[in-house]
């Protein structure tokens, strides 16, 4: 048994309604633990008076820099006393996820009982830069715990300005849409950056995001520094006996309003099964013994909308990779940017793939690295010196995939136009 | 018994572990082979593989802030109902793979009788994407679990139930950060003052030229008040934007009173159909009420509903404003279009309408 509660009057509004409560979760953790009796108390505290209490300060394992998020309180009484000394001390350890955040109840049990004898018992799954949150540690536990759950095969993510905890989707194990091994590119990437990880020496954070295709589920353009999109190079591919089903059940209304019209290039068309266009670069499927789909592979964008649509009747092509984007991030302290493509296609199927995604990575992480003012990512970095410039200091060539369109305005010095156009012939003769 | 001379462990730099010894034997063997999915009935993922086999993932939404006892009852759900195997989306939800279709019904049943809901796949709102708040952030201008759970507490039928035209995203965060992210809808704290200075602090806690450089408008400068060497902010630029906080926390931004929330539509990660897009400002102004935050739960669910009456299927929320709008957005929604909502950041042209456009 733990020490008497703390009224909680506003916090205990939280428990009525059909989702589930966190404040629940908490009190029933403060059953027998009294620093959870103290967080509650100042967290109810939080409620009444609307301000925050939590400062920074530093805690760290043997060895590491960073991956303890410390957490002292601030809400003291006229002497300097902590007015919920049992919660004094709050810290978070970050742990990496396994790609596509796959348990087995096995080692969720274990997790619990390790944070259960040393800490809270309170336990995020995930905070939004993918790790999984143990919260609440004294700074005399956390050692121990860490140990425990490092024992258990974890290791601790990033925090600072280093490389940090990555995330990617549920992909190759259980998406049909996979355009790549996305665990595989996930762990071999972050294993190569493990001393970036866990030792914060960058100018500012660094993300990596992993999505196997370009419906994006983990928000790698917007959210990550480095976005690793699976895509494909061919034909999409086509199941007649799928595609017939689909519209068995939806009809010609729904394939024209939420197919064909909703293709953002309009590269798709119905047409008579009788007069299927054909070519090197058109799929077509028959939905009926009428009529028929197809797709005019070179104006397609890779977007994703028909194959969602029509899961399986229509599907990514073989010769998959992926593409990689440079230099998303939210709003400080520019404004939101979204990443650039930097290379608009490679392949990620075996492990010397998978070396040239990491050789690429630290070839942006080091120029990252030397060139980033303080407190900067790496977009603002392209932002003031210019994509270019960015590109030829990490060893990328141009490519058209690169821009929306070209330049707008004349301010631009060009004397060096036919070298560039030479040196681009002599390439391609080259190839 | 370790003593306080002995060496401490070194760790075991091991990164991010191998999930193959997580996954569901099913996962294992279709692994990159599966064919196509659907969706039985909401909440349900049904794959299916080239090889034939299938398996069900039943979706349900949890706190994310779990405590142990609630981690081990989904466990024992997990072992007693499924097959032992779990995953979390990158919303909270946990997912449950099942290798017969006859486990489902008893599942769903086991999990509801908890107080998990079960759903948040296809056309529904899912579960909000959120951050710290005053349970563990430095910075926090707000509480985020504590509104996420009253906002998921109105929004349990369309968690349940997949009738929205598309899928809907919901986001909070509690300062101007916004690390909940893009979204369909979110919800952040906007600051309305500038920040409040403690210059008996900032000589101590704070490197002065790295606060002066962090400021987006350059509002910030070195001087001496009251002797001592501290900031001071030109009130006519700041934008209240908080970014001088967090590396010098005696310029406090956060406000019981005048730290609002706004509310943003239209943010979308996906590829699908147009390119990804960030989300617009449409409200502010709206207070910081906890313990359940009505008024921003009002306003949230007034745009929802408005969608979801008005736009066509897999039209997210952006694709429906393209379609319908700015103006008619402002006019069905009821929200007031004000000054503040025209962008005068840099770039901001871009956003203006340069054309003969116009809807009436």
């Amino acid at each position: 048994m733990a020490k008497k509660m703390h009224s909680t009057p506003m916090l205990d509004e939280l428990e009525t309604g059909p989702w589930p409560s966190f404040v629940t979760g908490l009190k029933r953790l403060a059953k027998d633990n009294d620093m959870m009796v103290d967080l509650l108390g100042q967290l109810e505290t939080s409620y009444k008076t609307k301000k925050g209490y939590w400062k920074g300060g530093t805690v760290s394992v043997f060895g590491y820099g960073g991956g303890i998020i410390p957490r002292f309180t601030e809400l003291k009484d006229g002497e300097g006393k902590p007015q919920f000394p049992d919660a004094a001390e709050f810290h978070t350890l970050r742990v990496m996820p396994p790609p596509g955040m796959h348990y087995n109840t096995d080692i969720l049990r274990k997790f619990c009982d390790t944070w259960e004898r040393h800490a809270s018992g309170l336990i995020a799954f995930h905070g939004q830069s993918g790790d999984i949150m143990f919260q609440g540690v004294r700074s005399d536990k956390v050692q121990d715990a860490f140990d425990e759950i490092n024992e258990l095969g974890f290791d601790l993510g990033g925090a600072g300005p280093a490389v940090r905890t990555s995330m990617s989707c549920v992909g190759a194990a259980r998406c049909e849409q996979s355009c790549y091994d996305e665990a595989a590119a996930h762990r071999t990437v972050l294993n190569n950056f493990t001393d970036d990880i866990h030792r914060p020496s960058l100018p500012y954070k660094f993300k990596f995001k992993f999505s196997g295709c370009p419906n994006d589920c983990m928000n790698s353009i917007q959210r990550s520094d480095m976005a690793i999109i699976g895509t494909w190079r061919d034909n999409i591919r086509t199941d007649e006996a799928l595609a017939r089903k689909y519209f068995a059940k939806h009809g010609v209304n729904d394939l024209v309003n939420d197919v064909v019209s909703r293709c953002p290039t309009k590269a798709i068309q119905l047409v008579d099964a009788s007069k299927i266009p054909a070519g090197p670069t058109i799929s077509s499927v028959k939905v009926s013994d009428d009529k028929a789909i197809c797709i005019e592979n070179r104006d397609c964008v890779r977007c994703m909308h028909c194959i969602n649509v029509m899961t399986g009747a229509l599907a990514p092509g073989k010769d998959k990779g992926a593409t990689i984007l440079v230099g998303g991030k939210r709003t400080l302290k520019i404004g939101d940017l979204m990443g650039t493509v930097v290379v608009p296609f490679m392949k990620l199927e075996t492990d010397e793939d998978r070396e040239q995604l990491v050789d690429l990575g630290k070839r942006i992480v080091d120029f990252f690295a030397e060139n980033a003012l303080e407190h900067e990512r790496v977009g603002e970095t392209i932002e003031r010196i210019g994509l270019v410039n960015f590109l030829e200091g990490v060893g990328l060539d141009i490519d058209p995939n690169m821009v929306s369109q070209p330049r707008m305005n004349p301010y631009v010095r060009t004397d060096g136009w036919d070298e560039e156009v030479a040196k681009i012939k002599a390439k391609k003769q080259a190839a | 018994m370790a003593t306080a001379t002995a060496t401490p462990r070194r760790a075991i730099e091991s990164g991010v572990p191998d999930n193959k010894q997580y996954l569901h034997p099913k996962l294992i063997k279709n692994y990159g082979n599966w064919k196509y999915h659907d969706r039985p009935r909401p909440g349900v993922l049904h794959h299916v593989s080239h090889s034939g086999d299938e398996v069900w993932s039943v979706r349900a939404g949890t706190q994310r802030q779990m405590d142990v006892y609630t981690i081990r009852k989904l466990c024992d759900i997990a072992d007693k109902f499924a097959e032992g195997h779990v995953r979390f989306t990158i919303r909270s939800n946990i997912e449950f793979m099942v290798s017969e279709e006859k486990k489902v019904a008893p599942l769903i049943e086991a999990l509801n009788k908890e107080g998990f809901p079960v759903g948040g796949t296809g056309n529904s709102v899912t579960m909000i994407a959120h951050t710290q708040g005053w349970l563990h952030c430095d910075i926090p201008g707000t509480d985020a679990s504590g509104a996420v759970k009253a906002l998921m507490d109105e929004l349990h039928e369309e968690f349940i139930k997949e009738e929205m035209p598309n899928r809907v995203h919901l986001s909070t965060s509690c300062c101007e950060i916004n690390c909940g992210g893009q979204a369909d809808i979110a919800i952040i704290i906007q600051h309305t003052k500038p920040p409040k200075i403690n210059h008996d602090l900032v000589a101590n806690v704070c490197e002065r030229p790295a606060v002066v450089a962090r400021c987006p408008v350059a509002a910030i400068r070195p001087a001496l008040v009251n002797g001592k060497p501290s900031l001071e902010v030109d009130e006519k630029k700041c934008i209240c934007c908080g970014a001088c906080y967090p590396p010098c926390p005696p310029m406090q931004i956060n406000d019981p009173e005048f730290s609002k929330f706004a509310i943003w539509v239209g943010g979308k990660n996906s590829n699908a159909r147009g390119k990804p897009t960030f989300m617009k400002m449409v409200a502010s102004g709206l207070p910081n009420n906890p313990p359940r935050w009505p008024e921003v739960s009002e306003i949230v669910k007034k745009i929802l509903y408005t969608y979801k009456a008005d736009a066509r299927p897999w039209e997210r929320l952006s694709d429906w404003v393209e379609r319908i709008g700015w103006p008619r957005f402002f006019e069905k929604t009821g929200l007031p279009f004000t000054k503040y909502l025209i962008d005068d950041w840099r770039g901001s042209r871009s956003n203006l309408n340069a054309s003969a456009h116009i809807r009436f």
